[in-house]
């Protein structure tokens, strides 16, 4: 019993190492400054810069227009990522709503056509994407970052295995309440969802947070700009004038996974507590 | 006055199953009536087309004077009390219970006072801020009852509303439910496949099978005469003895035995007669011998066989043992005769 106890938090201990360790280190690292990293490499104790490098990332002006802060970059990366999830969530939650409670022509072809648009992820049809978006005007805008994004055939198939799974005679309860197809949509389908909202909402918030091919394209503006594109930008402005800022492009990486991880903390308490509490 | 009335009603389900073949029904005010049949008999269905959620294929359904077929759910003025209580669960009882009120609009002080009076009748005041899922299944149902009682229907519509209870409980329901409706004195149907729960529950039972009505009557009447076999082996446990019989002046030959039938039918013929209805006695026209006993607590049920024909007696001696030989006598009074081709009675 304790030999087993004991072996468990062994394993757990050293998967937390090497799971971490890479963390810690850049952590570490990045309290030193720029040139002492060029010329130790990366550390594990403390250097004294730690406060002054991530007051740097985040509020000192740079880039080429000297406007662009660490912090906006942050708050777009966080546009981006509750758009892309939030987005998302709608989009799909309405059509699973369509297609599991309405009797419509071919719904279940229609169903099947968005299901196969997974096998065409956003790499394959970038061009075209950024045509439309071109064409519509929409470049160097959130509208243009997050709106041809939050289709999701994967979002839209799994509201749909849950909204089949909802009792019919709680829809034919509802029906004799007198709840029309809007206020059940919004009374009760949705309060039920809360579970699976959660769980897409974590799952699609990191993805949009760690977008950064699309941002690359349809963004030229500074002002765009996302955090996980600013750790790229840090080292490559000062590239060949001058020492790159290491420490700062370290705290840059570690300040953009910050929120991520925070959202699936306190999501994941409302996801496990949703699972534990089955409703329906 | 009639509350409901149900004419010559069709359901023809799109994959082509006829469920209900032309139903006629009324419920007069404030009566209990009871759908009682086998497993797919179309009982839900019928009741699902009363509560409108299923079309109505050919018939009228008339609910309170006007005819309902083409008017939705919440505007009928039904409440229907679901298998499974079918409670919203992430709403509080209170939530539950007000919804439908809140969906029609209802001030809110008149909500607060109908919840209150619902719950106060049903005895569900301490749950009213609980969540369904932290109640027991004998309180869920309540407030599955206090739901439908706070829409104040023209109907009450049950379908298996007490079968997920256990045997104790169920019984408890089933007493309050009829006091219940009693008190309130609004009309109500009562779906189930269990006779017994039919007969202690309704005014009048409609007997379905195979989605077309076999009998319509008060309990007494389906049990003392039932209108073909197949009410005659569904009615009642133990069913009904049915033997094939040839009939000739007053006289029903079973095998070699004679029984005497108060008929002037002749010809072949099915006879029933209640297994509690038979008599023993030693000066009986009719010998028989014990096969087997089934004790059922105050009584017990010997079986045995008459002309050849399997045969049950209900009983309360204790002496009765396999092989032992008895005498009965079969009260005419009792004797029910069926039509052999359509099963109807003669
Ligand atoms: N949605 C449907 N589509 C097609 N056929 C159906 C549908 N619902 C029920 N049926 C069929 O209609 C017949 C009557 O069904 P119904 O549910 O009314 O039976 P029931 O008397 O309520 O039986 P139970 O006691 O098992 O609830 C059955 O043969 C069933 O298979
Ligand atoms: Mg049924």
């Amino acid at each position: 019993m304790y030999r087993d106890r004991l072996r468990d938090h062994l394993v757990l201990i050293v998967g937390v190492i090497v799971m971490m360790g890479p963390i810690l280190v850049a952590i570490t690292t990045s309290s030193y400054d720029r040139v002492y990293i060029h010329n130790h490499g990366m550390q594990i104790g403390w250097g004294g810069n730690f406060l002054e490098t991530y007051r740097n990332v985040l509020f000192y002006k740079g880039g080429f227009s000297g406007e662009v802060t660490g912090a906006l970059m942050a708050m777009n990366s966080a546009i981006l990522g509750i758009g892309f999830a939030v987005g998302k969530i709608v989009v799909s939650m309405l059509a699973a709503y369509a297609i599991v409670y309405f009797r419509f022509p071919l719904g279940t072809f229609f169903f099947w056509v968005i299901f196969s648009t997974l096998l065409l992820p956003l790499e394959v049809r970038i061009l075209p994407s950024y045509e439309v978006v071109q064409q519509m005007g929409l470049l160097n805008s959130y509208t243009g970052l997050i709106l041809p994004l939050i289709a999701s055939a994967t979002g839209t198939f799994y509201f749909r295995q849950f909204f089949r799974s909802v009792p019919d005679e709680l829809v034919e309860a509802a029906r004799i309440d007198g709840a029309g197809p809007f206020r059940f949509f919004i009374d009760i389908l949705v309060p039920l969802s809360k579970t699976m909202m959660a769980a897409i909402f974590i799952i699609m918030f990191v993805v949009g947070w760690n977008q950064y091919l699309w941002p690359i394209l349809i963004t030229t503006d500074e002002h765009y700009f996302t955090l996980v594109r600013g750790i790229k930008q840090v080292l490559q402005v000062y590239i060949g004038a001058d020492i790159p800022e290491y420490n700062e492009a370290l705290a840059m990486a570690i300040l953009a996974m910050l929120p991520p991880g925070l959202v699936i903390v306190v999501f994941q308490r409302m996801f496990i507590k949703g699972l534990v509490e089955t409703e329906k | 006055m009639k509350t409901l009335d149900i004419r010559n009603v069709v359901k023809r389900y799109p994959n082509g199953t006829l469920a209900v073949k032309g139903v006629n029904v009324a419920v007069e005010e404030g009566e209990l009536v009871v759908f009682v049949g086998p497993s797919g008999c179309g009982k839900s269905t019928l009741l699902r087309m009363i509560a409108g959620l299923e079309d109505v294929t050919e018939g009228e359904i008339e609910l309170a004077g006007r005819v309902v077929n083409d008017i939705e759910p919440a505007e009928r003025n039904i409440a229907m009390v679901f298998q499974n209580y079918a409670l919203y669960p992430h709403m509080t009882v209170r939530g539950n219970l007000s919804y439908g009120l809140r969906n029609r609009g209802l001030p809110k002080d008149e909500i607060a006072r109908k919840v209150a009076e619902a719950a106060r009748i049903l005895q569900i005041e301490e749950y009213l801020d609980r969540k369904p899922r932290q109640l027991s299944g004998g309180q869920r149902q309540r407030v599955a009852m206090g739901r439908a009682i706070v829409r104040d229907p023209a109907i009450f519509l049950f379908d298996e509303p007490l079968s997920n209870l256990d045997a104790k409980l169920r019984n408890q329901m089933r007493l309050e439910l009829k006091q219940l409706q009693r008190r309130l004195r609004t009309a109500a149907i009562y779906v189930t496949h269990d006779q017994v729960e039919a007969m202690t529950l309704a005014d009048r039972i409609v007997v379905l099978n195979a989605g077309e009505v076999e009998q319509i009557g008060t309990p007494e009447e389906v049990y003392e005469s039932p209108a073909s076999t197949f009410v005659a082996g569904f009615i009642g446990a133990p069913p009904m003895n049915l033997l094939e019989v040839v009939v000739e002046g007053g006289v029903a030959l079973v095998g070699g035995e004679r029984v005497a039938v108060a008929s002037r039918h002749a010809g072949p013929a099915i006879l029933g007669i209640r297994p509690e209805r038979v008599q023993i006695d030693p000066e009986g026209a009719h010998e028989m011998e014990v096969e087997a006993v089934e004790e059922l607590g105050a009584t017990r049920l010997v079986h045995a066989r008459l002309g050849n024909q399997p045969f049950t007696i209900t009983q309360d001696a204790r002496e009765a043992r396999p092989g032992d030989r008895f005498r009965v006598t079969i009260p005419p009074g009792e004797v029910s005769l069926f039509d052999r081709g359509t099963g109807r009675r003669i």
